[in-house]
């Protein structure tokens, strides 16, 4: 017998079906989540980029040949060769090191963006949700407000006022990264409190404190985490960007964007400043969006097309 | 109709107003002025004398009144980076350039990504298909200043066919063209795609092939009208974007447009330059979109005013 029918077993006792079968698994939700996720293999694909980009963030030190902030005056402006793998910058800084550190700024820029965006967003969407009424259409308003500006111009005008560096390009991001966290929390918030599982919660005496972090927060985190893996790379293009004009983290910590916006003036002669960090910054955004709709139709099945 | 522009042209005003304030309000809350000692050596008479003449040794509120009272009578003021010009000239020389660069971008971008849309959608999970959902992708997720470097490593650097940066000529549009187009153009693709995708499934168009009706009659009659409205609702938003000029394309090619000036009014603190930038950005995105509402109602009758 090759393959059991379930016509074949439907007939048979529970107990000897599973002595046939030991290693039968579970369709568990979170499998059945991997078995949508893996099915796409750009997902895969996505997944891998993201964890290799962690990777050179974590270990930076261990991968980096070099120090990045140390200058070789007797070996600037290399090209790629078999001592320094994407050649050095302006004042012999090993290129390869600075890139790989490179990879530390955007992640801590992305992720830690995202985070503080994330603990906003779901808070105040949580608390315009549930209470409604006066509060709601403040925070509503406000939401309102700071979308109705472009962001680049926000985000500049912002950190011209606050001044560049780590920090303050963290808090500009954040302070507008989590304004669509917040409208999708309070939409899922909206059409999940009427849920017969919320009412009977309710209906048993369990505080709202409860209900929002115990009922709903767990039921809302599918959406929530397809927000943070599109959240993310907007952070990271974001602070590409401001580092590109300037104004985004201060050298000597090296930022791909820095590096892109710095190579502009060379790049008749040295195509290897140029190429490098603006392949990463596009691989980056890669990574991150494959992942993303990877875990759409993984977490969010609703909204496959 | 009458009644519904009157109520969204207010909403119009009333949203330039508050912007105005936020934009004035934070513009001054950054620290250092047009003339301070490091951006430009002068002495105190001189400095208290140009103060003077453009009213910055007046308290905010009156300086504000004052903008916006000239402002209405479109008299925006002198530009402080480049002087003995007026605001308007200043805008006026550099935004036909990024409206040049817009315009040709959107040239490029909309009928190649309808054309890449309708294809896509016929040949539905073709390799055709496929191909053009990756490249739509691609296209969306690359940042366009990382596109600009490539385009310039390869037909510059590489093949020296086209010029590095600049604004003269077609030999300089083609690149910064390009770079600026693909993403628009990929977000154009996927939503022609699915919308249309959407439409080859309805009812009404099997009964227009039952009742005998041609192809061609019913992909303009049915298939067109019905998906341009999901498509319209993407498109209206990127012609804003495309036509107040990039400042990361026309850094990275040269381009003297207005998206340069953003920054640089920012740097050199002014004021006027600013809030008149602030101001015409979000007038041609509110023109816009009342314009997208309102063709919404030329093309779908079942859309109602409100």
């Amino acid at each position: 017998m090759m393959q059991r029918s379930p016509a074949m077993t439907a007939g048979l006792d529970a107990e000897p079906l599973a002595a046939l079968n030991p290693v039968r698994k579970e369709r568990t939700p979170r499998r059945q989540a991997w078995q949508r996720f893996s099915a796409n293999r750009m997902s895969l694909v996505g997944l891998a980029i993201v964890a290799l980009l962690l990777f050179l963030a974590i270990f930076a030190p261990l991968v980096a040949p070099f120090d990045y902030d140390e200058p070789d005056f007797t070996a600037a402006w290399l090209f790629p060769s078999r001592e320094h793998l994407m050649g050095t910058d302006g004042i012999g800084r090993d290129f390869f090191s600075r890139i790989v550190y490179g990879a530390r700024t955007s992640m801590a820029i992305g992720l830690s963006a995202q985070a503080i965006a994330l603990v906003i967003g779901l808070t105040l969407g949580l608390i315009a949700g549930l209470r409604g009424g006066r509060v709601d259409f403040l925070i509503m308003r406000l939401v309102d407000a700071i979308w109705a500006f472009p962001r680049m111009l926000f985000a500049i005008t912002l950190l011209t006022v606050l001044g560049s560096g780590f920090g303050n390009v963290l808090i500009v991001l954040a302070a507008t990264g989590w304004i669509p966290i917040c409208r999708l929390t309070r939409a899922q918030v909206l059409s999940q409190r009427e849920r017969d599982y919320v009412i009977a919660a309710r209906a048993i005496g369990v505080s709202e404190r409860r209900i929002a972090f115990a009922h709903l927060l767990p039921n809302i985190m599918g959406p929530v985490i397809v927000a943070i893996t599109i959240g993310v790379p907007e952070a990271i293009f974001a602070e590409a960007g401001l580092s590109f004009l300037g104004i985004g983290i201060n050298p000597p910590v090296p930022s791909w964007g820095q590096m892109v916006g710095e190579s502009m003036n060379y790049i008749r002669y040295y195509w290897h400043l140029a190429l490098f960090p603006a392949v990463m910054i596009g691989l980056t955004m890669l990574g991150f969006v494959l992942l993303g709709d990877g875990l759409r139709d993984a977490l969010d099945p609703r909204s496959r097309s | 109709m009458g009644r519904y522009l009157i109520i969204r042209l207010g909403g119009l005003a009333m949203m330039l107003f508050i912007v105005s304030v936020i934009v004035f309000v934070l513009m001054h809350l950054i620290p250092g002025g047009p003339y301070d000692e490091s951006k430009m050596p002068l002495s105190e008479a001189a400095k208290a004398n140009i103060m003077r003449s453009y009213g910055l040794d007046k308290p905010l509120w009156e300086q504000y009144l004052r903008y916006v009272g000239n402002a209405l009578r479109f008299d925006f003021g002198y530009s402080y980076q480049s002087p003995g010009e007026t605001v308007d000239q200043l805008i006026g020389r550099v935004w036909l350039v990024s409206l040049q660069l817009g315009a040709m971008t959107l040239a490029v971008a909309i009928p190649l990504g309808l054309l890449l849309g309708i294809i896509s959608a016929r040949h539905q999970n073709s390799w055709i298909d496929n191909l053009v959902t990756f490249l739509a992708t691609l296209g969306i997720v690359l940042p366009h200043f990382v596109l600009g470097i490539l385009l310039i490593l390869v037909f510059s650097n590489l093949l020296h066919l086209l010029p590095t940066g600049g604004w003269d000529g077609p030999k300089t549009w083609i690149m910064p063209v390009i770079a600026y187009a693909v993403g628009p153009m990929g977000i154009i693709a996927r939503y022609t795609r699915v919308s249309l995708i959407d439409v080859f499934g309805a009812d009404y168009l099997r009964t227009a092939r039952a009742k005998g009706l041609t192809e061609q009659i019913i992909l303009r009659r049915h298939v067109l009208r019905n998906a341009s409205v999901p498509i319209l609702t993407v498109v209206g938003p990127l012609v804003p974007d495309l036509l107040t000029g990039s400042i990361f394309i026309e850094s990275i090619f040269r381009i003297p447009g207005l998206g340069g000036y953003f920054v640089s009014s920012i740097f050199a603190r002014d004021y006027p330059m600013i809030m008149t930038l602030a101001l015409l950005s979000a007038c041609v995105v509110g023109v816009a979109y009342l314009l997208t509402d309102l063709i919404y109602l030329v093309i779908d009758p079942r859309i109602r005013l409100q």
